[in-house]
């Protein structure tokens, strides 16, 4: 049975993912950035990645976008083979990468305009993305003027412009301070169940487990060199979850559970230093 | 209010030592035994600047039009070759190293040829003055095209935006900035270019005016002229400086 088929029987599978590897050449000759992932999303499911520094979450993210090619296996969104890079798909990025010369909303109407749509048409959503994310005010300031949490949220309501099916984020909130972090979490959250249309699918790369876990329906836990797929990990903590949900026993028992995942140490054992 | 007169306040320093200068200068002269035809009086300067036996008009014209023209043509070739070498590796790899050999000629050796080429009159001089200028605006547009965020590239790349569009919307206003800052180099160059072009061959402008107050000793008309060009000179400077406040506002106060 082909991957294929195994779609067409499971119609709510978002991202497919079948042996999925990825070498690329360097001056010191290949790298092995990601090895036999195989890994199947739900639609509407949020799956954060976590491993340390360079075992390929980030080129993840871009070979199920269609922006990096993999060197074998399968990628397949919404039953279509990704061959190229793949519309409706929101990007966010670590950096905010907005453009410093227009205003906040024609940065959210970026994706309209890159896209070939009439961005006329799309400015009410705009103004309702900016409305939900706290930053109507702002809508005709140009980035510089706002700070760092506030551009990430006007690069989430760029990302979500174009209300795509499947929302792509690496590490967006790891440029901020930690009470800023928590509260864009909540924040995410609360734009995934709200924001209008069905739920999206997230993947979701992240540095950090309390992030990964207070977030995610699932958790994967990527080894590295080459990267491939340890663990994944169900998150089974109720939603909604609020501020409470971080301070749970559960939420605790699940964090340690990854963290000992990540390093290797025994339950029981003194926690270790993580090393970035 | 309170902000024009900080602006003025500002001024003063520069305001003083501009008339220290000028008094001892005209000391010395006075009383000093410097000759007047090796160093003018200001006083002199000034009459000769005002003198309307001399068709100062004329040779400010003259002038002007051969450092406007050849801030132009440098500008426009630097901007659509910088974009030509962003636009496409191939181009890249064909122009830089003829880009890069015309660099390191001593353009100003290259004047008598231009006059060969293209005749007397304004022409050789806006040339000259282009051929100086224009090697910054070339690479820093190139530069500007392309210092863009790579997340940015995968952004155009996710809506599949075709590569003109990538360049209107995103390259192209990003390396305003740069191509600005080259832009305040080639107003000077394009000074220096077109008075040479008048040194080498003229029978009008500011150059010449230079040129014909040598031969006379004229110290003072030689002042009188230079101080013209440094205001023409200082005009095209300012424009430039009104084009990037008006053009790429967000990068005012920063090198880029």
């Amino acid at each position: 049975m082909t991957s294929e088929d195994r779609l067409d029987s499971v119609d709510n599978i978002s991202i497919l993912l079948d042996g999925v590897s990825m070498t690329y050449g360097t001056a010191s000759g290949p790298v092995e950035a990601l090895r036999d992932i195989n890994l199947a999303v739900r639609q509407g499911e949020f799956i954060s990645l976590v491993g340390p520094s360079g075992c390929g979450k980030s080129t993840l993210l871009r070979v199920v976008a269609g922006l990096r090619e993999r060197s074998a296996g399968t990628v397949t969104v919404d039953g279509q083979k990704v061959m190229r890079p793949i519309p409706n798909v929101g990007m966010v990025f670590q950096a905010a990468v907005l453009l410093k010369w227009r205003t906040i909303l024609d940065n959210v109407l970026l994706p309209a305009e890159l896209a070939g749509l009439n961005p006329r048409n799309y400015r009410q959503r705009a103004m309702e993305l900016l409305e939900l994310t706290g930053l109507r005010e702002f809508a005709n300031k140009l980035p510089r003027e706002l700070s760092g949490g506030m551009q990430q949220r006007a690069a989430i309501c760029r990302g979500l412009l174009l209300d795509p099916k499947l929302l792509l984020m690496d590490e967006p909130f790891g440029a901020l301070d930690a009470m800023t972090r928590d509260e864009m979490n909540l924040e995410l959250l609360r734009i995934w169940g709200e924001a209008s249309g069905a739920r999206k699918t997230v993947l979701f790369v992240t540095h950090s487990i309390p992030e990964a876990v207070f977030l995610s329906d699932r958790v994967v836990i990527m080894s590295p060199r080459p990267g491939r797929i340890d663990t994944v990990l169900d998150i089974d903590l109720p939603r909604p979850r609020t501020v409470e949900s971080r301070i749970t026993p559960e939420f605790g028992a699940l964090s340690l559970k990854i963290y000992d995942m990540l390093t290797g140490r025994q339950s029981g054992d003194a926690p270790r230093f993580v090393p970035a | 209010m309170a902000k024009l007169r900080g602006k003025f306040l500002e001024l003063v320093p520069a305001v003083v030592l501009f008339v220290a200068i000028m008094a001892i200068w005209q000391a010395a002269v006075s009383w000093g035994g410097v000759k007047p035809y090796l160093l003018p009086s200001p006083r002199s300067v000034l009459d000769a600047m005002l003198d309307t036996s001399i068709d100062w008009w004329g040779h400010i014209w003259a002038t002007g039009l051969a450092i406007v023209g050849a801030f132009v043509l440098a500008a426009a070739s630097g901007v659509l070759l910088g974009t030509m070498i962003a636009w496409s590796p191939v181009l890249s790899r064909a122009l830089m190293p003829f880009l890069v050999f015309l660099n390191t000629l001593p353009k100003v050796a290259i004047a008598p040829l231009f006059l060969i080429w293209v005749g007397y009159g304004i022409l050789p001089n806006i040339l000259m003055g282009a051929l100086i200028g224009f090697f910054p605006v070339v690479i820093n547009t190139a530069v500007g095209l392309s210092q863009i965020d790579h997340d940015m590239i995968d952004l155009g790349r996710v809506f599949s935006a075709p590569k003109w569009k990538v360049f209107a919307k995103i390259r192209i206003p990003n390396a305003y900035p740069y191509i600005l800052s080259a832009l305040k180099v080639t107003a000077t160059s394009a000074v220096v270019g077109a008075i040479v072009g008048e040194f080498v061959a003229s029978q009008t402008g500011l150059g010449y005016v230079i040129v014909t107050s040598q031969s006379s000793m004229n110290t003072a008309l030689a002042f009188a002229a230079l101080i013209y060009i440094s205001i023409i000179g200082l005009l095209l400077f300012a424009v430039v400086g009104l084009m990037s406040r008006y053009l790429a506002p967000w990068a005012e106060g920063t090198d880029a």
